[in-house]
């Protein structure tokens, strides 16, 4: 049965309960379900912001994810602050700029996803969606497809075409 | 005149009401229905809103749709009612400490609104209902109940509250000069935004024992006495001016309405359609 | 058939204005802020109305003067607001104005924790305003739920001439799921009833034969009629301690009574269960998940949730007392549904309380300890 727990952290304004959103959208267009949670802070931009997913083939009872299957950290202080929940046996996905921690228990990806964004994509704010495209490229949990529509649905209109080309940069960092 | 007007628009079989006598809610309550009837308004038309006090009983006697609420709330409902149905004529009959202490602020953001609601303040300078005990326009020194070795407050001036605050329409009469009181309502009806209307009035039972003021009679003697339009006011020294206060129509102006606006931003959705 | 991710709060409003819905009064505050926001964008294009109020009670005001003239009304809030919104919600009960109160619950007392989930106004939603009446509060636990039972908030408001507490709370009004939009025909939508007697007959609270409520005439259609906060008698006039009993009695009645109808709730592997669960909102979800692990090992345990908190389903509860060895119930505060179950199931079974107060949502593992514990214990 397919079932995984998805964290999605960084700093507050990076886009990642967009991010998560995005995904759970794809989720459900490919038949899955999908539920998308995120923890407030009082802060709207800064601090360690997270957005949690949890897509699988059954109903989901318990909509929180306790446990990742895959963890992606864009911030140092965001990793430090929920690798300890990753899953033995889980995915890191962490920027290059963050410091890669001493465990054996994972799979651990270190990619140039802000600088992807910021000076590749000229705009820092899609590097939620090249992560997108590197988590499911490492994961393949949905379809390329419906990622891509979820992706041109739920970012602002006039940037779809940014934002597809920000996805399949982030495809491309994996290969 | 008296008996046709109580006819058309008093709940004949709810009087006699409860207000004591020589008080002067009875003299502003006429006035307002004289207004009423003056701009030939339909009775099905018009909402009339109160919230808890002497004044608020008011529209229990009136034969209209009538909305007796919470405690200084009279504006939030009637706000509701306005925003809901704008078609109606919303009549707010309300007290000082109803409107200016514990309704205080929705006094204020009903005028920043200018929501076209007419709000009639009976001022007797007093809690009533409760006994006597001091409100935002007991003046400063005198006593209540909850005052009994004289007021400390500044005491507010509601004219000049709601002036700040954004009211379309203010002006304040008294008790005494009920013709005028009544050409005060009718304008404040006709403008199109927040209208507010203070209507000085006695309380003998409470306020004018507590401090001394004589008899109903007296009171309302001293009510004329004190009163001074505002075009004479403006003429007279400070010194002149003590113990005296200003009456008139004192401030008009032309400014957007709240539901006329809120109508339009409909109509922009209802012409995307088209 | 549309399929969507939303968000618990636009269900809320979603179903609100399937329901309905053409006026909003409300005043911002976490978590229920989106309910005001997304009322505020939909509202003006479907002719509604939206208003940001000055604060939480005027909003309570606006909403009941609104319903008054026939719009169908609601405001959401949380904790603090739902606090403030007591005293209109008193004046809404007496008055029988329908609307609809939502309240994100997140932790109290006071500012507490504003944006962590809670359950701590299960008996605030019961007995917030003074004095005696009957409440009718619902509860969902998903986002297709919180749809459904925001219509059926208006539903029973309408029918039963009272305002509806909607309970939420921060996981599932700020969750997002999958929704199943229903059709037309799975929907059912009620009306007030209206008066179709002249405005001179018209007693503006009188009980007509066979009918639960009085006719509710619309303010401005030519019935002049009033409408206060005092007790009253059928015409609606002030009245006096003499009519206070038949009054405060009806209004209780009118409820109580008609539990069968407003009564709604969902048994989970209860048929065979020694332990019931009794849970509700987001907590529910959590024992749920506790419960499919801990069957997969053997123990025989269900879920009893109710999803009409108030009135609570009493007969049952107490059917289902009669039949476990145990009811454990599971919430997010220190046991206040616990004391209406245990009322209801003390005398035949074990009632046990497990809560937290401090923010966190209780997980699976939590629940399952405490049910193998009081197997093994």
């Amino acid at each position: 049965m397919k079932y995984k727990e998805l964290r999605l952290s960084g700093s507050g304004g990076q886009g990642l309960i967009t991010g998560g959103i995005i995904l759970a959208v794809a989720a459900l267009q490919d038949g899955l379900n999908a539920i998308q949670s995120q923890s407030y802070g009082p802060e709207a931009r800064g601090g360690a912001s997270k957005a949690e997913v949890i897509i699988s083939e059954e109903d989901i009872d318990y909509p929180k994810v306790e446990k990742s299957d895959i963890l992606l950290s864009l911030t140092q202080l965001s990793c430090d602050k929920y690798l300890c929940d990753l899953k033995a046996g889980g995915t890191l996905i962490i920027d290059e700029s963050v410091e890669t921690p001493d465990r054996d228990d994972i799979t651990i990806y270190k990619l140039p996803i802000l600088d992807t964004a910021t000076n590749k994509l000229k705009k820092s704010m899609v590097a939620n969606i090249v992560a997108l495209g590197v988590i499911n490229k490492i994961t393949n949990l949905v379809s390329e497809e419906s990622l891509e529509q979820a992706v041109i649905e739920r970012v602002p209109k006039g940037t779809e075409e940014l934002n597809k080309s920000a996805l399949y940069e982030g495809y491309g960092l994996i290969n | 005149m008296a008996s046709t007007l109580v006819k058309e628009y008093f709940r004949e079989d709810k009087l006699p009401h409860i207000w004591c006598p020589g008080c002067g809610n009875g003299i502003v309550t006429r006035a307002i229905v004289k207004a009423i009837d003056s701009l030939g308004l339909d009775k099905d038309n018009v909402c009339i809103v109160s919230g808890i006090g002497c004044s608020s009983r008011a529209p229990g006697y009136l034969d209209f749709n009538t909305l007796h609420t919470t405690h200084g709330r009279a504006l939030a409902f009637a706000t509701g009612v306005k925003m809901a149905k704008p078609e109606l004529e919303v009549i707010v009959i309300t007290g000082d400490g109803d409107s200016s202490a514990i309704g205080g602020n929705h006094l204020i953001h009903a005028c920043r609104r200018n929501i076209d609601i007419t709000t009639i303040v009976f001022n007797n300078n007093i809690y009533g209902m409760t006994g006597g005990q001091y409100s935002p326009t007991t003046p400063t020194g005198d006593k209540g109940t909850t005052a009994p070795y004289g007021n400390l407050d500044a005491n507010f001036d509601l004219c000049e509250l709601t002036k700040g605050a954004g009211a379309s329409y203010i002006a304040r009469g008294t008790a005494y000069a009920a013709k005028q009181l009544e050409k005060f309502i009718a304008e404040g009806i006709k403008n199109k935004g927040f209208s507010f209307i203070e209507a000085i009035t006695a309380c003998p039972t409470y306020y004018g024992r507590k401090n001394k003021k004589g008899s109903a009679v007296d009171m309302l003697q001293t009510v004329k006495e004190s009163a001074v339009m505002d075009k004479a006011w403006d003429r007279l020294s400070e010194e002149q001016r003590q113990g005296k206060f200003k009456i008139g129509s004192f401030h008009v102006e032309a400014k957007p309405e709240y539901t006329e606006e809120y109508k339009k931003l409909i109509a922009s959705f209802n012409k995307g359609e088209e | 058939m549309t399929i969507r991710l939303m968000q618990g709060n636009e269900a809320c409003v979603e179903g609100a204005l399937r329901a309905g819905m053409k006026f909003y009064a409300g005043y911002p505050i976490t978590p229920s802020t989106e309910i005001a926001e997304i009322s505020a964008i939909e509202l003006p294009k479907v002719g509604g109305k939206f208003i940001q109020m000055e604060d939480e009670i005027s909003s309570m005001g606006a909403v009941i003067g609104a319903s008054l003239t026939g719009l169908k009304s609601m405001t959401a809030t949380s904790g603090p607001g739902f606090s403030l919104k007591q005293e209109n919600l008193g004046y809404g009960i007496i008055s029988e104005v329908p609307c609809v109160v939502v309240n994100v619950q997140r932790g109290g007392p006071s500012t507490g924790l504003p944006t962590s989930p809670a359950q701590g106004d299960i008996m605030q939603a019961k007995w917030g305003t003074h004095g005696d009446h009957a409440t009718i509060a619902l509860y969902p636990n998903s986002v297709r739920e919180i749809y459904d039972m925001t219509i059926r908030a208006f539903n029973l408001s309408e029918k039963y001439r009272t305002p509806v507490i909607l309970l939420l709370d921060e996981i599932i009004g700020h969750m997002r799921e999958r929704i199943e939009i229903p059709e037309d025909d799975e929907i059912e939508i009620i009306d007030r009833k209206k008066p179709t007697c002249s405005p001179d007959e018209y007693k503006a609270y009188e009980v007509k034969e066979g009918d639960i409520v009085p006719e509710m005439a619309d303010f401005g259609t030519g019935y002049r009629y009033h409408v206060t906060g005092l007790v009253h008698d059928e015409t609606g006039f002030p009245a006096g301690a003499t009519k206070a009993e038949a009054l405060i009695r009806r209004l209780i009645d009118k409820i109580e009574d008609n539990k069968d109808d407003i009564c709604t709730y969902e048994e989970y592997m209860l048929d065979d269960a020694d332990i019931a669960i009794v849970a509700f909102g987001c907590t529910s979800r959590s024992a749920k998940s506790a419960i499919k692990s801990l069957r997969g090992e053997g123990y025989k345990v269900g879920m009893f949730r109710p999803i009409t908190i108030w009135p609570s389903p009493e007969k049952q509860l107490e059917k289902l007392s009669k039949r476990v060895k145990r009811i454990i119930v599971v919430e997010m505060n220190d046991g206040q549904y616990f004391l209406e179950v245990d009322r209801i199931a003390g005398k035949n079974t074990l009632v046990e309380k497990y809560g937290r107060l401090n923010g966190e949502i209780i997980p699976p593992h939590e629940i399952i300890s405490v049910v193998k514990e009081a197997y093994n214990g």
